[in-house]
């Protein structure tokens, strides 16, 4: 380029060095707007594409849930949020809208189960515990229909058993529910096998349903002839043996429990199919012998039968083959009297013959039994009450041949059928003792009371004649009876005067026996000089026999 | 306020451009063709090149990246007793609630009102300069100085969020992560500064001289 010298103060600015122009092209630094567009509309679609499906859900109470912030869960999983919560309109419940997300909607189905995850200690577990710190939040288990649905109703506790688990449900029915409780553990061999997931009272209020689940793959031991007990607490026997304790274990002491067993000894039965009704009795004995067959009749009395109870035993020697069920009064047909119905359970499997140790199926055996049983009442197989015992005045009833009874047959046509009976021990002594009574009435006892005044009367006159007689006696024979005594007392006088004689006789005879007699001590002096002159006698002899010469010398003087 | 004089001549109206690299002031024929510096080979510009073009660019992309900011999730925050996921106008109505006034009102200017400030002084500065106002370029000028100076104040979300995200991992006690508002309000804050950048606030005062300047 060329200078300019005008400018002096710029004459050292140097000249740019130029290039021919180009043409004009478009900015790169359009794409930055471009791509925050292209961004920006992503996450635009994105939201539009992952918008969730929003969804109700009524619950009882709101307790525990916040709008904005408590969270659905599936396994665990968030799966959507709650939006808000309001009541009702008919103020009953709590409307939840929550809002789930893109790939959960498939979980939103016809049967799709919510529940609020509480901190809760039911059925030996304890669960949800991080809610107490991290809040509520509502549960989710998907259901099995395919048809979208979006607005549930919630459950008030959450489902014992969750759908994919494979097993089947059963019913119990009790008469109470115990200590049962929504998860209590179902018990096999001691082994967990299931759980309850529900317990309602019947509709007539006399009974409680327990529904049960049973996990795969012990369902299968669910046969139709299986029976159920309630396993809750402890069984304490005190027996001859000593003290039997029978838990089943301490979960199911604190929580209750159910237990099931197949009657032993019955072969394979099939299993039960899906919710079969089974009863769940309060013991295993009480189930084992109701697993029995059960045959029902009523025994009519006609005697009291204060001290039976519901419950009592029905005993067939000393074995208990069933129990009283029920006990009644009636009123016969007349009108004249009242008969005491009383309803046994009674298991004949124990009078069935058994074979090889087996005993024979129930279902095959009925017609036999019903044989058997008529058979044996023709035979005087009869029931009776006896008293167990004569302190607490218990009953019992007693199935036994008795003999001398009159024929009669069981009421296989009466419902239950009816069971020839015979009056009971108590009320034949009773019989027995009316029958003394009456016999003592029939006694002709005013008779025998005359008959006793004749008696008495001709005894009197018995007496008085004796009273004369003895009079008699006394004036005729006492007086000679005297003269008698007088004279032999003047010969007894003679006799003692006799013996008094003697007696001196015999003392003078003791004077001169006596050792202290004079004659005696006479004696004896005399018998002592004898003896020692007899003894100088023997000196002088000796002496005289030693030294001879004493006889001429004399004796020698000692020196 | 001080009178604008108009008669002033600018460097480039006389032909003297300094290059950008060098800072060597050279002299360049009025014809708008392509000119190296003669010193260091640097193309010259008499103003920023394209500067209104793109400014307006990095604006507009600001503008639509602004709007997942605001809407996406800046913020999740779980811990043992809740678990939360703030946008930046909730994470304030929050902090507010909560009584954390002084906090509520810092995060309210530096993330809220600063970007859309930044935003709109631009908008306004870039058309004006378009329309070739001559409406007080001094405080067109100023308000430039104040864009500059305020630009980067606004990352003071980004610091807080990738802070806390770093130093707040106690497993499942407590968890802050980011969110995708994080990632789209740092590209706006970026972009903003990058559109200031652009600016060439000598375009203010060009109108003055009665003359084009290109290139």
């Amino acid at each position: 380029m060329t200078d300019t010298p005008e400018k002096n103060a710029l004459d050292d600015i140097p000249e740019a060095v130029s290039e021919p122009k180009r043409r004009f092209s478009i900015q790169l630094v359009w794409i930055i707007p471009i791509v925050a567009a292209l961004i920006g509309l992503s996450i635009a679609v994105k939201a539009y594409i992952d918008r969730g499906q929003v969804i109700t859900i009524t619950f009882k109470t709101g307790e525990g849930l916040e709008a904005g912030k408590t969270k659905l869960k599936y396994k665990d999983v968030m799966i959507g949020e709650v939006k808000s919560i309001a009541i009702s309109n008919d103020r009953s419940h709590v409307v939840v809208t929550a809002e789930v997300t893109k790939d959960a909607r498939g979980l939103m189905v016809k049967d799709t189960r919510f529940w609020v995850v509480r901190a809760r200690i039911s059925g030996g577990n304890v669960s949800g515990l991080n809610t107490l710190l991290g809040g509520s939040y509502i549960g989710v288990e998907a259901g099995t229909y395919t048809e979208p649905r979006e607005d549930f109703v919630g459950l008030e506790s959450p489902p014992a058993v969750s759908v994919d688990v494979p097993g089947r449900q059963f019913v119990l029915h009790s008469t109470e529910v115990g200590s049962l409780d929504t998860g209590s553990p179902i018990f096999f061999r001691r082994m967990q096998v299931g759980q309850v997931v529900g317990t309602e009272l019947d509709r007539d209020g006399k009974g409680v349903t327990v529904k049960i689940f049973i996990r795969s793959p012990y369902d299968k031991f669910i046969k139709v002839n299986t029976y159920f007990w309630h396993a809750s607490g402890i069984d304490l026997t005190l027996s001859a043996s000593g003290v039997k304790v029978d838990t089943e274990s301490m979960v199911s002491i604190l929580l209750g429990g159910i237990s099931f067993e197949e009657p032993e000894g019955k072969g394979d039965a099939p299993p039960a199919p899906p919710n079969t009704i089974f009863s769940l009795y309060a013991t295993r004995d009480d189930a084992a012998k109701h697993a029995a067959a059960v045959e029902k009749f009523v025994l009519v009395f006609k005697e009291s039968v204060r001290g039976l109870a519901v419950g009592a035993p029905v005993d067939l020697r000393g074995v208990t083959v069933g129990e009283v069920t029920k006990i009644d009064v009636a009123l016969n047909a007349k009108g004249t009297d009242f008969t005491v119905p009383v309803e046994i359970q009674f298991y004949p499997n124990h009078l069935l013959p058994k074979a090889n140790g087996q005993e024979k199926a129930p279902e095959t055996g009925d017609r036999m039994l019903r044989r058997l049983l008529d058979d044996m009442v023709a035979h005087g197989f009869r029931a009776q009450i006896k008293s167990a015992s004569l302190l607490t005045g218990q009953l019992y009833v007693a199935l036994d041949f008795v003999p001398g009874t009159r024929p009669a047959k069981i009421d296989w046509k009466a419902d239950p059928p009816r069971f020839p009976t015979v009056p009971g021990s108590m009320e034949k002594l009773q019989k027995n003792l009316i029958e003394i009574v009456q016999r003592i009435e029939k006694l002709p006892l005013e008779q025998i009371a005359g008959d006793a005044g004749t008696t008495i009367r001709s005894l009197d006159s018995t007496l008085k004649s004796a009273d004369q007689l003895l009079k008699n006696m006394d004036r005729n024979l006492v007086p000679e009876a005297r003269s008698v005594l007088i004279e032999s007392r003047q010969a007894i006088d003679e006799v003692k005067k006799t013996l008094a004689d003697a007696r001196q006789t015999l003392g003078g005879a003791n004077g001169v026996l006596a050792p202290d007699a004079p004659v005696q001590i006479d004696l004896r002096d005399t018998m002592r000089e004898v003896s020692r002159a007899a003894q100088s006698l023997r000196v002088l002899g000796d002496y005289l026999e030693q030294h001879p010469e004493a006889l001429i010398r004399g004796k020698k003087q000692e020196k | 306020m001080t009178q604008v004089n108009s008669g002033i001549p600018s460097a480039a109206s006389n032909g003297l451009c300094s290059c950008h690299v060098c800072r060597l002031v050279s002299r360049r024929s009025r014809f708008s063709r392509r000119e190296h510096c003669p010193r260091c080979g640097a193309t010259l510009h008499f103003r920023k090149p394209r500067s209104i073009e793109r400014c307006w660019a990095l604006v507009i992309a600001s503008y639509i990246l602004y709007i997942p900011a605001n809407l996406l999730v800046m913020m999740e925050t779980g811990s043992l007793i809740n678990y939360r996921k703030d946008t930046i106008v909730s994470g304030v109505v929050h902090l507010w609630k909560t009584g954390s006034w002084m906090i509520a009102v810092i995060v309210f200017i530096a993330s809220v009102a600063i970007p859309v400030l930044k935003l709109f002084s631009l908008t306004f500065l870039l058309i004006s300069v378009q329309r070739r106002s001559t409406w007080r370029p001094r405080q067109r000028t100023r308000l430039f100085r104040l864009l500059e100076a305020v630009g980067r104040w606004s990352m003071l979300d980004i610091y807080v969020v990738t802070l806390l995200a770093a130093l707040v991992q106690l497993g499942s006690l407590a968890v802050v992560k980011a969110g995708p508002a994080a990632v789209a309000f740092g590209a706006v804050v970026i972009l903003t500064m990058f559109a200031t950048m652009q600016f060439d606030p000598r375009l203010i005062w060009d109108p003055l001289q009665k003359e084009e300047i290109h290139d």
